[in-house]
């Protein structure tokens, strides 16, 4: 780790911009694939700058423009800003883009739709991508930074940094003194007798001055944040009710609605009869959506009870009826018309087959519900001027062009103001509630429509994670693993979600192999097979997307050849480890859990995964105990390889949090469709892991790599593969369908 | 009906069936309190009622029997309740969301029980789900809150 970076003025140039009082700093937008009249009035730099660094008679603000949603990236963002800056946390405000000042808020639409839309291209008419574009839409989007924590770790620190010179420059112009001699220190510039100016009093000098663009990035032996525990700025709000989500906000004059769907998924409606629920105490209108009805009141409840006694004739939805339906079109899909992509073809696999009676294993994977604890909600306002959004979401710019066609309004005029999210995993990637509020507030014009969905709702009409399918083919020699044939079927991830955003796909789908094409495995014949499900019910990315099942299989399809050639599952792992990160998370894990044996006792196991995902390798360790009650998950080890670990403590809750995501779904979590219904309506049938259950987690974050990676998906993938190991070890049970509470209990 | 909040009697028109969430979100704008379920399985909505920890989805406006205490009046930012401060000082929260309940569940428990086993922990926080998975640090959290309160 520890490289410098070097910037050039070509790839990224930090720009100054006077405001009233003071003056702004970030980063000059090239790409402006859409003219603002927002910006209209304001001078043309003003216009040009997408702001990180605000300062003005107010103080120090740092504009953090990717939404959180609960990972810390407002924390993370802004301790970037503030390394380079010399300010502390606690002296300066931390802003997402008020939606009060739509200048601001506008710009910062064009900046996270830098970061989500890679291509110009995809936003375009011709709505049609290859599906790298639009894997690396997913892989920026659905990470909060895996991939994007590279660009943003420099770019912000690089916003600071030129916005402190600037500052310097301007203190020196000012007192009369050289640059060299002056010194910074929690927003103020520190002259040579040593007394101090502070930002706010240089802001406006620094507004008349050229920004200092030649600038090196501090030495990270030099940081005073990056790297050291900090306190998450959120922390206070959110531990006080005082936080204010998007299910929170209130806009004056505002009505509550809710939506009753075709309980059967993407199913239409035929005709409703709201006589009974349009007599309810407080209901104001109930009007049609896109699949439902749309109930409006003046107050949630109320809406919930009314949507209750509405009457709908509902149709059928297109995909099979019963489960069987479901798991048998992922079994025929193992032949070579439905082939997607083999990346990985090493050795011979069929000579090795051919001379020895292979082990042959199935594995399945569930549909699984996001079920973030705020359930999804917008309010929408359809007014003279334009069509103002307020929502949590993810994918701020295709809901701006989606609520643009539902209510006739430009695009340009459709204001998408962005809230801190109560979780996603992925369901906030998907825009339906913003829709649906638009389809009920363009009837209602001028009146700010809140939408929220019930729990039931939220459940059962989510896309839900990939149901996928493996299979195994393998031999073992002299007590090693020799041969992995691997063949995955699923249906397309990025086909079904780009398909509600009007986009359609071309090319293979990696998410497909993702999490086991890639793995940092030498088996000497070793075969990675994607193949292409036809669409089954509509599905959409969840937290680590592909790797959240293949993981799964891979890890699992490799302790069973472990298992036939009578080694140890860490042993094997390491002798077949070929990449010298990854070994060094697998000892980790083995240090830190003192790894002898499967078997460290009566009754108790110990399972070994590693997956890389995200380009983080992440191992884990899982120890349970066999009791007469059930299976208790004791203990995990973690170990992930991330190349900087910029908050340690944020760090450790997101690893502690994916490691829990993981087993709790696969523990006792499935959603299963009858007749295009989902079964599962709410968290009785949908629990995951209570407190209780929950085990002691031991964490550590490897440093050896160059670049630096997120981490908000890569414990997920071998969470459930090490469980399954543990369980194997201690009972025997060899686990290859979750959830797995369908063959054991757990304590 | 007339409702006692965070110390302040408040007038509300509403039906005797209407779950105290909803009053205390939509109609006293109370939203520190979240709604999460509505069936009393995730804890989200704990508040206080007389002092005992209620699920705030389940009880109906009419059945209100005591004093409402929700998060926004167990402490503030500029003054935090033990476990408040104990919750930053763990830096416990993710998406933050459950967080409100979880609160007052573990001020109620120490309230009723200074000095809680890990079992008595867990009896009582099992009833509250959190998708981000935050349970270790809870549990750290609410021991410091323990001992806080008693030095207290």
């Amino acid at each position: 780790m520890g490289r410098i970076a070097t910037i050039t003025r070509r790839t990224l140039l930090v720009g100054a911009v006077a405001v009233a009082g003071g003056v702004a700093f970030g980063t000059w937008r090239y790409r402006t694939p859409y003219a603002n009249p927002l910006l209209d009035g304001l001078g043309e730099r003003e216009a040009a700058i997408t702001p990180y660094v605000r300062i003005d008679a107010d103080g120090v603000t740092l504009i953090t423009p990717r939404a959180d949603k609960g990972q810390g990236v407002y924390h993370v963002q802004a301790a970037l800003l503030a390394e380079e800056l010399d300010v502390d946390l606690d002296q300066v405000r931390v802003d997402p883009g008020p939606p009060s000042k739509a200048y601001w808020n506008t710009a910062l639409a064009e900046e996270a739709a830098d970061f989500m839309v890679p291509s110009a291209g995809m936003m375009q008419e011709a709505a049609t991508v290859g599906l790298s574009a639009v894997m690396k839409f997913i892989g920026l989007q659905i990470t909060g930074g895996s991939t994007t924590v590279p660009d943003q770790f420099e770019k912000l620190r690089r916003a600071g940094a030129v916005a402190r010179e600037t500052l310097k420059a301007a203190a020196a112009k000012q007192a009369g003194v050289s640059v060299a001699r002056l010194k910074t220190e929690r927003g103020e510039v520190i002259l040579p007798d040593g007394s101090r100016v502070t930002y706010v009093e240089l802001a406006p000098i620094a507004a008349t001055i050229e920004p200092v663009n030649d600038v090196a990035l501090r030495d990270p032996s030099q940081w005073r944040l990056i790297g050291k525990p900090m306190q998450r700025i959120d922390m206070v709000a959110k531990c006080t009710g005082t936080q204010v989500y998007g299910i929170d906000e209130s806009i004056d004059g505002m009505v509550h609605a809710t939506v009753l769907l075709n309980p059967a998924q993407r199913g239409p409606i035929n005709g409703f009869d709201a006589s009974a629920a349009g007599k309810m105490r407080g209901v104001k209108a109930v009007v049609p959506v896109t699949g439902g009805v749309g109930i409006v009141a003046d107050n949630t409840w109320r809406a919930f009870q009314a949507a209750k006694a509405v009457k709908a004739d509902w149709g059928k939805t297109a995909f099979p009826d019963t489960m069987d339906g479901h798991w048998k079109a992922l079994a025929d899909s193992f032949v070579s018309d439905r082939q997607d992509s083999r990346n990985r073809d090493d050795g011979n696999v069929e000579t090795a087959i051919a001379e020895s009676a292979p082990v042959e294993a199935e594995y399945r994977a569930p549909y699984l519900a996001h079920a973030p604890l705020e359930p999804i909600s917008a309010i929408v306002r359809v007014g003279d001027d334009g069509v103002d959004v307020w929502t949590g979401t993810q994918i701020p710019r295709f809901t701006q062009a989606n609520v643009a066609k539902i209510t006739g309004v430009d695009s340009e005029k459709v204001r998408v103001h962005v809230y801190m999210m109560g979780g996603s995993f992925g369901h906030r990637l998907e825009d339906e509630v913003v829709k649906q509020a638009a389809e009920i507030a363009v009837q209602m014009k001028g009146t700010p429509v809140k939408l929220t969905y019930s729990r039931e709702q939220d459940m059962t009409h989510d896309f839900p994670r990939q149901i996928a399918m493996a299979r195994l083919r393998g031999t073992v020699k002299d007590g090693k693993v020799e041969t992995m044939d691997l063949g995955i079927a699923m249906p397309s991830v990025m086909a079904s979600q780009m398909s509600r955003q009007g986009l359609s796909t071309a090319g293979p789908d990696n998410q497909i192999v993702a999490g086991a094409w890639d793995q940092p495995f030498a088996i000497p014949n070793q075969r990675i097979t994607g193949y292409r499900t036809p669409d089954l019910a509509p599905i959409s990315s969840w937290r680590s997307v592909g790797a959240s099942s293949n993981g799964f299989f891979y890890n699992a399809a490799l302790d069973e050849l472990v298992e036939a050639a009578g080694a140890d599952p860490m042993q094997e792992r390491l002798r077949l480890c070929n990449d010298p990160l990854a070994r060094k998370v697998l000892e980790a894990v083995a240090g830190m859990s003192n790894w002898t044996s499967a078997r460290p006792g009566e009754k108790r196991g110990r399972g070994v995964a590693l997956t890389k995902s995200f380009g983080v390798h992440c191992a884990e360790v899982v120890e349970v105990t066999d009791t007469p009650n059930g299976i208790r998950i004791d203990k995990a080890w973690v170990a992930a390889e991330v190349g900087t670990v910029v908050d340690p403590v944020n760090f450790d809750n997101l690893v502690k949090g994916g490691v829990i995501f993981g087993l709790a779904h696969a523990m006792n979590c499935e959603i299963t469709y009858t007749g295009g219904i989902a079964d599962q309506t709410n968290f009785h049938a949908f629990e995951g892991l209570r407190f209780y259950q929950c085990p002691e987690i031991e964490v550590r974050g490897l440093e050896n790599g160059s670049r630096v990676h997120g981490i908000g998906e890569p414990p997920v993938p071998p969470a459930a593969p090490a469980l399954a190991g543990a369980i194997f070890a201690a009972t025997g049970t060899r686990l290859r369908e979750m959830p797995f509470n369908k063959f054991v209990d757990f304590a | 009906m007339q409702l006692t909040v965070n110390g302040k009697t408040v007038e509300v028109d509403v039906e005797p069936d209407m779950p105290l969430l909803w009053v205390l979100r939509d109609e006293l704008g109370l939203t520190g309190t979240k709604y999460g379920c509505g069936i009393a399985q995730c804890g989200a909505c704990t508040v206080h009622v007389g002092g005992m920890p209620v699920r705030a989805c389940q009880m109906a406006a009419a059945d209100v029997d005591g004093d409402i205490v929700t998060i926004e009046g167990l402490g503030t930012p500029e003054a935090l309740h033990a476990v408040q401060a104990a919750w930053i000082e763990h830096q416990v929260v993710q998406c933050g969301y459950c967080q409100s309940g979880q609160i007052m569940a573990a001020a109620a428990l120490l309230d009723s029980n200074p000095e809680p086993s890990d079992e008595d922990i867990d009896a009582v926080m099992s009833a509250n789900l959190c998708r981000c998975g935050t349970y270790p640090r809870i549990r750290e959290a609410v021991k410091t809150a323990a001992t806080k309160l008693q030095g207290a």
